[in-house]
């Protein structure tokens, strides 16, 4: 038996813990093989980034060419305005999108009714299970060439503008979506960070003098610091990721001049365009830089005495 | 964002605040009262508005919404006709029972799937427990790529097939480690009782930490539903067939795009005027794309709050 209680005596033999251990054994075993086939065996497809892949000659009879596809890749100026793209909406998002759910749990913390508070919660949390496409598809509703604000706009004799289509704004746009959509979901961290610190530490602060402002500087901000600084390296390990379904959504209302990120760009020269290997090494990139940002973000995690996204033992 | 793993420590109940003000606490000055109340006004309304003119506009009449040039946000005359003319058969319903039934099959397959690997991996020390662990990790941060993966799928056949919006995505690391989480948290004693009673693994499981997690499971169970539910990109990828597209699919052909699809009522873009025309019945389709999230959330939403997820969020 596994007891939680302690190590496993050492003694026991690999068959003796088969024999202890197989229904738990048996229990992972969907798992796994659902991993293996789904998640593994196209991590090992990856080979193809190698090849000439081509869907008549099959996986294994396709020619090998080397390193050309990487060429090929590093060379082509619509990969690297891709990674520009992606690069710009992070660091957009990092300036604009990341602050708001710190701002919004700091003031809901202070709402004192805990009825308005997990009412304004439950509202705020909502958008995000929304799909992108409904998400899309209200700011259209809302700020559409035919949408509300449009119309409202005419109504009243002004000019309209159309938000969905204009690639000088786009950044602007799908931050604004972002914000609506993921905000709200965001302040749940903060809001339990908040909740552990004492209230003696506020009420000291206050028989010592402090005003509201110094207790929010000093008990306050101390308190969300470490989340702050684990979410903010995280963004950064994950810098190459940003909203696929959003933007292949709107990708072809905008353009792909500002639109085009990684990830788009390697569903249509793949699945559409067929370049399969150009593709697959273009996601293989991808995929390893984004390992190391994120192994490189845990580490420095680490070094800030946080815990990061895995423990350190 | 990639997900942060809950940490070691078992979830802690949030402490109960109480609804006065401590008497060390000054009231808040009057503008810093009114521009609380403002900024949080304008937060519930930005969600809460758009939500409110689509369902109005659903229940409106053709009539209403060309008098009101689009949108309509007074309430005038009411009709359910949008309503009975998507769901009397076409596209629109076939793809609502599409993702009805793809979301029902997938997760009870995923909740089930991952709380037995949860539990299986929940117990320190058995056997191999640690290699398995760091296979579910390792899925975590690198994930294999679009390209290979597509390749897979349709290598197996699974192009056109609904099991292509399922298994792909059916087990998350990150749902499994929140429950394994969970699961450790339950008192060992509890279960060493039940071991010295006799009880096996599946005993324990079903018995003693099922019933002790029912709020984890609520959550997971939901994340995974949400997914199957709002899966666009990738019934995009396998799904070619659009006899058999889930209702995202529809809602972007459909009201995003303006396409007007056979059978699938009267949304046509007028060209000269950019007006769409059957705006009821297009808002009633978006409407459609929320409400199974509507109708599940409130049950499970408080458990959000009750320290299921402290520590994790999922970005």
């Amino acid at each position: 038996m596994a007891a939680p209680s302690g190590p496993p005596p050492r003694r026991l033999s690999r068959r003796a813990q088969i024999a202890r251990d197989r229904s738990l054994l048996l229990m992972v075993l969907p798992a796994v093989v659902l991993l293996a086939v789904f998640a593994y065996v196209p991590m090992l497809g990856n080979i193809m980034a190698w090849s000439s892949y081509s869907p008549y000659q099959g996986f294994f009879s396709s020619p090998w060419v080397g390193w050309e596809n990487f060429e090929r890749v590093f060379s082509n100026p619509l990969f690297l305005n891709a990674v520009g793209n992606t690069l710009a909406i992070t660091a957009f998002q990092l300036v604009f999108f990341f602050p708001v759910p710190i701002f919004l749990a700091l003031l809901l913390n202070s709402v004192m009714s805990p009825r308005v508070r997990t009412t304004i919660q439950s509202i705020v949390y909502l958008p995000h299970f929304f799909s992108w496409v409904l998400v899309v598809t209200l700011f259209q509703q809302m700020f559409g060439g035919a949408g509300l604000l449009n119309q409202t706009l005419r109504q009243h004799g002004y000019a309209g503008f159309d938000l969905m289509t204009n690639p000088d704004t786009f950044l602007v746009l799908i931050t604004m979506q972002s914000v609506w959509k993921d905000a709200g979901w965001g302040i749940i961290i903060f809001l339990a960070a908040l909740s552990t610190v004492s209230p003696e530490l506020y009420e000291a602060a206050a028989v010592d003098g402090a005003n509201r402002w110094r207790r929010m500087w000093h008990i306050t901000l101390p308190a969300l610091r470490p989340v702050v600084i684990l979410l903010l390296i995280l963004r950064l390990g994950d810098s190459l990721t940003v909203g696929f379904e959003q933007l292949i959504l709107q990708r072809g209302a905008v353009g792909v001049g500002v639109s085009e990120v990684i990830d788009t760009y390697v569903y249509y020269q793949g699945v559409v365009y067929g370049d399969w290997s150009f593709a697959a090494a273009a996601g293989l990139v991808k995929g390893v830089v984004s390992l190391a940002l994120v192994l490189g973000a845990n580490k420095l995690a680490h070094v800030f005495g946080e815990s990061g996204v895995y423990k350190r033992a | 964002m990639p997900p942060v793993l809950p940490d070691a420590p078992p979830p802690r109940a949030r402490p109960r605040r109480s609804r006065h003000r401590p008497a060390w606490e000054e009231p808040p000055s009057k503008a810093g009262a009114v521009s609380k109340v403002v900024v949080l006004a304008v937060v519930v309304l930005a969600v809460v508005f758009p939500l409110y003119t689509v369902v109005l506009t659903s229940l409106s009449t053709q009539a209403e919404t060309l008098r009101a040039g689009g949108l309509v946000t007074v309430p005038g005359e009411l009709t359910l006709n949008a309503y009975t003319q998507i769901l009397s058969g076409g596209v629109v319903t076939r793809a609502a029972l599409v993702s009805v039934g793809v979301t029902a099959v997938g997760t009870v397959l995923s909740t089930v799937v991952s709380v037995l690997a949860a539990y299986g991996l929940s117990r320190p020390g058995s056997y191999l427990h640690r290699p398995i662990l760091f296979v579910f990790l390792i899925t975590m941060f690198f994930g294999a790529g679009l390209i290979p993966t597509y390749l897979l799928v349709s290598g197996l056949g699974l192009i056109d097939s609904y099991w292509a919006l399922i298994l792909p995505g059916a087990v998350s690391a990150f749902n499994v480690l929140i429950l394994r989480n969970f699961f450790m948290g339950v008192e060992p004693a509890i279960i060493d009782a039940a071991r010295i009673d006799g009880a096996g693994d599946w005993r324990i499981l079903g018995a003693i930490v099922l019933p002790m997690s029912k709020a984890a499971v609520a959550v997971v169970a939901l994340f995974y539903g949400v997914g199957y539910w709002n899966a666009f990109f990738n019934a995009m990828l396998y799904i070619n067939d659009n006899a058999k597209w889930p209702i995202q699919l529809v809602l972007r052909s459909y009201v995003l795009q303006g396409v007007s699809l056979p059978g699938g009522g009267t949304g046509t873009v007028d060209v000269a005027t950019g007006v769409v025309t059957g705006l009821p019945v297009q808002m009633a389709v978006m409407v459609l794309a929320v409400v199974p999230i509507l109708l599940v959330y409130p049950f499970v939403q408080r458990h959000f709050t009750k320290g299921v997820i402290f520590g994790a969020i999922k970005g």
